[in-house]
């Protein structure tokens, strides 16, 4: 069809070329597809992977390795450990990060050390330490720091300015000693992902938020951070899954109630190697894709106002605008 | 005629560069001054002394009547708390050079912000008051925009219906039209100009001789961090009487 344009002249019709070929391409697209295809033969064809042992019964009366109930303990804990060492860095290393970043010294030092130490300690001697702590101190509570200091100091013995307290090894042993080593761990590389993401900011910005009368505290929160947000999240997605593989670790704090122990438990009993194996991969990718699928609407949610997504936005408005429809926000 | 905006002496030094070397500036309310003057002279620092960007070292800025930074008690200055700080900011409008609007908000967000945020007006109520100046500088049908999607004019006037919000006593202008393309400087210039005819008190730092000739009741000429000539547009621009000011017109005009 030809439309008028203002001149008056018609406008030619669209270009029908006929597109470039890629020969290169098609070799090594049906190069690939034999790969895969014997790729799957391989699998699918050797008994040994005991696909039914996965999927359907590994003992007679049982579910399939997958779905069995201690393995499936072990899949909650396993994403309960990695929400909660998350919550924990992610939260921790933000404060890391501000006191980096601030002028005070003895707060931009604390800071530093804390990173140093924390990315210096590999996470398995972390959990394996965690895990032995309430050897040292065999009561953890909160109340008056150094009150038995303090009592001494005016000639009471046993002075408790303890407002609670509780064994440690109630408390430091395994789940919660496999988080806080994990938590502890992760915060020191979630605060230097979030000072980069803070640094790459411009200094314009918060200049401009400050001259509005706008408190330090808000101008982080309400302009800096969700600006910062876009460079944070993609490799806090990278810390997340590098997470959830991480908390097979925890074995050794020891905790149980976690996915690759209880495969490997199951593994002892039946010893059935392979497919207990594969059942653990599995697991771990069907997670790993979910999450992928998580970061994809965070980072969607943290584009508005840039490049392609709020440009698409933009035109979805205006074409409304055109036709009629009212502007909705 | 009230003082608005009193600088007595205004010195700043960057570690061992003396920027501002004894700046003097008084704007009566609703007056105009414009700040010419070469690159480096020292124009953005002192804007940045008015609304306390910029510690100065030594004199002090008065604006409404108040000390900016400071309380004076007992013959002696103390500084003002961060809260306190950002108070008096509130009543100082500034415009940038580069606009600095916030990326992640619509027009609007961006003009509502500071007034829900920092003075927690009702949002009803800001809403109305933000769109008002928003069709002001011309930007009825851009509100929903981001700034990434308005051309450098209009995230320039969007940058002043934002600073307006907070219903500062004063404007401050670095430079705002400096960063535009050439056929975009206009608009912009004409929501300033409707602005000092509307009685806002502003202190514009700009390089458009004709700007400045027809809008300033006062031009300021700096060189090297003092003020080297200052007095009623026709006379400064027409009729320098130090020789660097006219070497500086010379150039620019
Ligand atoms: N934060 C800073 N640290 C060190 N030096 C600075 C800083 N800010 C400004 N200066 C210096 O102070 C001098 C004056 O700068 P200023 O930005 O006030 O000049 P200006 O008159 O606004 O120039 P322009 O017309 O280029 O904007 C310059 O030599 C600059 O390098
Ligand atoms: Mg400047």
């Amino acid at each position: 069809m030809t439309h008028p344009t203002e001149t008056g002249r018609e406008r030619p019709a669209a270009i029908k070329a006929v597109p470039v070929r890629h020969p290169g391409r098609w070799v090594a697209i049906a190069v690939l597809a034999v790969l895969v295809a014997m790729f799957l033969h391989l699998i699918f064809t050797n008994a040994g992977f005991r696909w039914s042992f996965i999927f359907t019964s590994y003992a007679p009366g049982k579910r399939g390795v997958m779905f069995t109930e201690p393995v499936l303990e072990g899949l909650r804990g396993t994403i309960l450990l990695t929400v909660f060492s998350m919550l924990i860095g992610v939260g921790l290393g933000i404060v890391i990060a501000i006191m980096r970043l601030s002028p005070n010294k003895v707060l931009s030092t604390v800071a530093w050390v804390y990173t140093w130490f924390f990315r210096a300690v590999p996470r398995l001697v972390l959990a394996v330490i965690f895990g032995n702590l309430n050897i040292l101190w065999t009561r953890i509570g909160f109340g008056l720091p150094f009150d038995k200091q303090i009592g001494q100091l005016f000639g009471i013995d046993n002075f408790d300015g303890q407002i609670f307290s509780v064994k440690s090894t109630d408390l430091l042993a395994g789940f919660v000693a496999g988080m806080i080593a994990l938590g502890l761990s992760e915060a020191a590389y979630m605060a230097e992902i979030v000072r980069a993401g803070i640094q790459s900011i411009d200094e314009g910005q918060s200049e401009a938020a400050v001259a509005l009368g706008m408190s330090r505290g808000q101008v982080l929160r309400r302009i800096v951070l969700p600006q910062a947000m876009r460079v944070i999240v993609p490799p806090t997605g990278n810390e997340v899954i590098a997470m959830v593989k991480d908390t097979s670790l925890v074995a050794y704090v020891p905790v149980t109630g976690e996915l690759f122990f209880q495969l490997q438990q199951v593994e002892a009993r039946t010893f059935v190697v392979l497919p207990c194996l594969v059942a653990a991969l599995l697991w771990y990718l069907i997670i790993c894709s979910v999450l992928m699928v998580i970061q994809f609407f965070v980072e969607r949610h943290f584009s508005k106002g840039y490049g392609a997504a709020g440009k698409a936005r933009q035109r979805l408005r205006d074409i409304q605008v055109e036709q009629g429809g009212r502007i909705t926000t | 005629m009230t003082e608005m905006v009193r600088a007595e002496s205004v010195h700043k030094s960057f570690g061992s560069l003396e920027v501002l070397k004894g700046v003097d500036l008084t704007v009566p309310q609703g007056g105009v001054s414009c700040v010419l003057g070469p690159s480096g002279s020292g124009k953005s620092t002192f804007l940045r002394c008015i609304n306390h960007l910029d510690k100065l070292d030594a004199g002090r800025i008065l604006v409404d009547g108040e000390l900016v930074g400071y309380r004076e008690r007992g013959g002696k200055l103390h500084e003002l708390s961060e809260r306190d700080v950002a108070k008096q900011r509130q009543t100082i409008g500034m415009v940038f050079q580069r606009f600095n609007l916030f990326p992640h908000m619509t027009a609007l967000d961006n003009v509502m912000e500071a007034p829900c945020r920092v003075k927690r007006e009702s949002k009803a109520e800001v809403r109305d008051r933000a769109l008002a100046l928003l069709d002001r500088v011309g930007l009825a049908e851009k509100v929903d925009n981001y700034p990434g999607q308005l051309s450098g004019g209009q995230q320039q006037r969007v940058a002043i219906a934002r600073a307006l919000a907070m219903r500062p006593k004063v404007m401050l202008f670095d430079e705002p039209t400096s960063a535009l393309d050439p056929e975009l400087v206009g608009e912009v210039l004409e929501v300033m100009k409707g602005l000092a005819r509307d009685g806002m008190t502003m202190i514009v730092v700009t390089h458009e001789i004709g700007f400045a000739r027809e809008v300033a009741d006062e031009v300021v000429f700096m060189d090297g961090g003092v003020v080297v000539e200052k007095g009623p547009p026709a006379e400064i621009i027409a009729n320098p009487q130090q020789e660097r000011t006219k070497a500086f017109l010379s150039k620019v005009l």
